[in-house]
């Protein structure tokens, strides 16, 4: 039962999303095409006229110049002239979370980062995550190799693979995707399947606030869920944490932003019931300085 | 104080390059020294020289270049910024040679030029290309007068210092009379390589934008509309891809800082030959205090109109009459649309006399007509069309959109009866991307984050910011040509071609295909056809659109003197329409004049075909 339910949940909360997009593609109908026509012809207030060139106008690629300057001279320009205009690829890093952690007991530390390179379609994008108490054994650690492909003018859908370091071995099949929703809210959704046939996803929301244009508040949520408790993990089934916290940013220039905040974590059902059982605060109060980087 | 040293009175016409070298107080160019800028990586020059047809000689080559304490990279011609003044007269042989100094291709376009397609300059559609080391020679008929330019169309070196001035001196009698001339071609200069300006348009939107909305601005938004905005996930302030923090804009390659002067003498007709050469920036000229009449636009001559301001399009020239009576020191200002910056100079009667110059305006913001919701509200933000001062805004020359918006063909559904009143302040019913209204012709994907919903033709728009100054502005529908039609007929067909984008994305295209996936795909049309062709703008930018090798005519109501254009700047969420007779055989490029946008894939290939007898 709960199993159903967290996954109605990674549903409802990953839908608005996706379904905006599907909606556009979807009102993608041709089918009045010939009235809008009609109605562009009465706006200049002259009989309707053909859009297509007649014959004489030829057909096949344009050709020109390979009458003047040969072919073979013309083909290399020729090809480095569309892939000029249009097929950019491009390297991309972003480390968005470099923070220092201060809270009760040992400070802790962490690192979100992600890239890409690719055309405007197509990338391969990755992630990492971590973090952990200073003279302590990482807490977590993973990387993702993703392939991510747009669907929509503000949406990529992504897969891939995800690798953990920490604790006992394990690879996911990630699934997922990110973007820009309305108001400009930055959305990441993931489910994972892991090797031992684990399903957990993982939402996370972030929102820049300007205040004026170097100083920026940015709220941020992240919320983790599994379908199953993970005993190995220590992680209970439905929602296993949540994370909110606020940022102020001052960006010295607009790739260089250091930061300071708070952030709040909490585990919930099952992942709280495991925290209390090792001794540990199933809520943690964070108080972050970081830089947020990229080039 | 610099004085101009592109400047020239008529009477004396061209004076020697070492006399016009010697008022610019700076050491002759490389080049006039017989040194040839050869890997040159000296300093360029600021301003250019004047070399006269019919033969000229343009040498690329790379070196730094600074001015107003920015210092970097550049390509200029000839050891200068701008390149120098090709002046040419009608009706004689040009013969134009351009020598390579550059470690990569290049190649020299001239813009609004009418000549064989083999030598219009751009690589990989007209020619080869102009190797390393190489040199290519136009050679051509001079069939036109009038102000234009030539820049390179490899890459994105345009942007680096590659562009210049041509001036073409009619046959007979110029109807424009004039004692003393100035070409006035503005630019802009950046330390920062152009690729790395790509790289940040494509990554990091809004990334040279020092004038978005936050908490704490001066913006006159109400939290609803701030909201509307963000709802749509789009930015009011998105006028400007690349402005101040990166720029220094210049005139004749002299920042503001440079106190560039033009001199004249009181009483004088000024011929000032505006040219807009820079790479991604929209001007507003005006010189306080001087009316300015306007008698030629893209190099043709047009029936006298002024005005007090006007707006440039990138690779848009107006030529300019003023008359100052008195002596004294005019500024001329020309501030970019974003209102980030402006490049100046002062036209004086005497040197050292500096004129005052105003402060940069409040920067304007995009309205729901720009988004394409023209006809479905009245007005916008900012008081868009209500501007009672121009005269000729979009919606004053619209007053039918009401009865347009009941007509029964542009029924949008939901939209059925909408209550203006009810628009103004409800956007919900809205949408931003409703694809259903692309003809099949476009390519709907994520290139298209917006959808024009009810497009109106703004032509008589006079740009975006100048619908509401309380003086008079130029617009597009009160260009009048000075010449009786060019082409009686009436159009054979019509097509509509809609310029799309994403702006998160940074993707532009044609019919939401980008070049490099159109590629061999061309926009047909037979020889000697009569096309009208209207151009949508699904996007909330507005596009300086050229169109290589013909003029074409705007369908501005002007009737018999529609004016003849090279470039035509196409307003956000509008239309602009131009007829054009397609006799100028070969393959052409056309293109959004924005640089990074032609270069995101917004450019097609347009093929005349030959007449029957040459081929």
């Amino acid at each position: 039962m709960k199993r159903i339910l967290s996954f109605a949940a990674i549903c409802a909360l990953s839908s608005p999303v996706l379904a905006q997009e599907d909606h556009s593609q979807m009102d993608h109908s041709k089918m009045d095409h010939g009235e809008k026509e009609q109605v562009d012809h009465s706006d200049h207030g002259v009989p309707p006229k053909p859009s297509k060139p007649p014959e004489s106008a030829g057909s096949g690629p344009p050709n020109a110049a390979d009458s003047i300057w040969g072919k073979e001279a013309m083909q290399p320009s020729r090809d480095a002239l569309y892939n000029e205009h249009g097929n950019m690829k491009l390297f991309w890093f972003q480390g968005d979370r470099l923070e220092h952690r201060a809270r009760d007991g040992k400070d802790g530390y962490l690192w979100d980062v992600q890239g890409y390179y690719g055309g405007d379609r197509d990338k391969l994008w990755f992630k990492s995550e971590g973090e952990g108490s200073f003279g302590e054994e990482i807490e977590q650690a993973e990387v993702q190799a993703l392939w991510s492909h747009a669907i929509g003018p503000f949406f990529d859908l992504q897969a891939g693979i995800r690798q953990d370091f920490h604790g006992p071995d394990r690879t996911h099949l990630v699934v997922g995707a990110q973007g820009v929703a309305p108001y400009f809210l930055e959305i990441d959704v993931a489910t994972f399947l892991s090797n031992k046939g684990d399903l957990t996803a993982r939402i996370e929301g972030e929102y820049d606030q300007r205040l004026t244009q170097k100083l920026i508040l940015q709220p941020r949520a992240e919320i983790n869920l599994s379908a199953q408790d993970i005993p190995e993990l220590e992680i209970g089934s439905g929602i296993d944490s949540i994370e909110a916290g606020i940022r102020l940013r001052y960006e010295i220039t607009p790739e260089f932003g250091p930061y300071v905040g708070i952030e709040q974590e909490w585990k919930l059902g099952g992942s709280r019931d495991f925290a209390i059982a090792d001794g540990e605060d199933a809520s943690v109060t964070n108080y972050v300085v970081g830089v947020r980087v990229w080039f | 104080m610099m004085k101009s040293n592109i400047s020239l009175s008529r009477r004396q016409m061209i004076g020697s390059l070492a006399a016009l070298s010697a008022t610019s107080g700076l050491s002759m160019p490389a080049w006039s020294k017989g040194k040839m800028s050869h890997s040159n990586h000296g300093a360029f020059k600021q301003g250019s020289e004047v070399l006269t047809g019919p033969m000229v000689h343009l040498n690329v080559g790379e070196g730094s270049f600074s001015t107003s304490g920015r210092v970097g990279h550049a390509i200029g011609l000839n050891g200068s910024i701008p390149g120098l003044l090709i002046r040419l007269q009608e009706g004689t042989k040009a013969k134009l040679m351009v020598h390579n100094m550059l470690k990569e291709d290049s190649s020299v376009h001239w813009h609004g030029l009418l000549l064989p397609f083999q030598f219009d300059g751009v690589p990989g559609l007209s020619f080869p290309g102009i190797k390393p080391g190489g040199q290519f020679t136009a050679k051509f008929d001079v069939r036109q007068s009038g102000t234009y330019w030539y820049h390179s169309h490899s890459g994105l070196q345009e942007q680096s210092g590659h562009y210049g001035p041509i001036i073409i001196d009619p046959e007979g009698k110029d109807p424009v009379e004039y004692d003393r001339e100035h070409v006035i071609l503005l630019s802009e200069f950046t330390p920062m390589h152009p690729h790395k300006i790509m790289k940040r348009l494509k990554v990091a939107e809004g990334y040279f934008n020092r004038q978005k909305t936050a908490t704490f601005d001066d913006y006159d938004m109400s939290g609803e509309e701030r909201l509307m905005w963000g709802r749509m996930r789009m930015m009011p302030t998105d006028i400007a891809d690349v402005s101040a923090p990166a720029y220094t804009y210049m005139i004749n390659g002299h920042s503001a800082a440079d106190g560039l002067e033009l001199p004249y003498e009181p009483g004088e007709r000024i011929r000032l030959r505006f040219i807009n050469g820079s790479a991604m920036t929209f001007f507003n000229i005006r010189i306080p205090g001087l009316p300015l009449t306007i008698v030629q636009a893209d190099g043709q001559n047009v029936q006298p109109t002024e005005v007090d301001e006007f707006q440039i399009g990138i690779a848009e020239t107006y030529d300019v009459i003023v008359t100052p009576k008195k002596s004294g020191a005019f500024a001329l200002v020309a501030e970019s649309m974003d209102r980030s910056g402006m490049a100046q100079a002062t036209l004086t009667s005497q040197t050292g006399q500096r004129a005052n110059f105003p402060e940069l305006r409040d920067p304007p913001l995009l309205s729901m007509v720009d988004m394409g919701h023209g006809g479905m509200m009245e007005g916008g933000h900012d008081g868009h069309g209500g501007g009672g001062h121009s005269g000729h805004g979009a919606m004053d020359a619209k007053p039918m959109d009401h009865s347009k918006m009941d007509h029964s063909k542009m029924n949008h559904g939901a939209m059925e009866k909408p209550e203006p009143a009810a628009m103004d302040h409800d956007m919900r019913g809205m949408k931003m991307r409703d694809t259903s209204r692309l003809p099949d012709t476009v390519e709907v994907g994520p290139g298209i984050d917006m959808v024009a919903m009810n497009p109106q033709d703004r032509m008589g728009y006079p740009g975006l910011g100048l619908n509401n100054v309380p003086h008079r502005v130029l617009n597009y529908k009160m260009l009048r040509s000075l010449e009786m039609d060019h082409d009686r007929r009436p159009p054979d067909r019509e097509m509509e071609l809609h310029l799309t984008g994403n702006m998160e994305r940074y993707m532009w295209s044609f019919d939401g295909k980008k070049y490099s996936s159109v590629k061999d795909n061309p926009i047909r049309f037979a020889y000697n056809e009569r096309v009208r062709v209207k151009l949508v703008n699904d996007t909330m930018m507005a596009h300086p659109i050229h169109l290589h090798g013909v003029f074409f005519e705007l369908v501005n109501g002007q009737g018999h003197h529609q004016p003849k254009k090279h470039t035509v700047i196409v307003q956000p969420g509008s239309t602009a329409t131009f007829d054009v007779t397609t006799d100028e055989p070969g393959d052409w490029a056309f293109h959004c004049h924005l640089l990074y946008h032609m270069h995101a894939g917004m450019m097609q290939t347009v093929s005349v075909a030959f007449p029957e007898d040459v081929r």
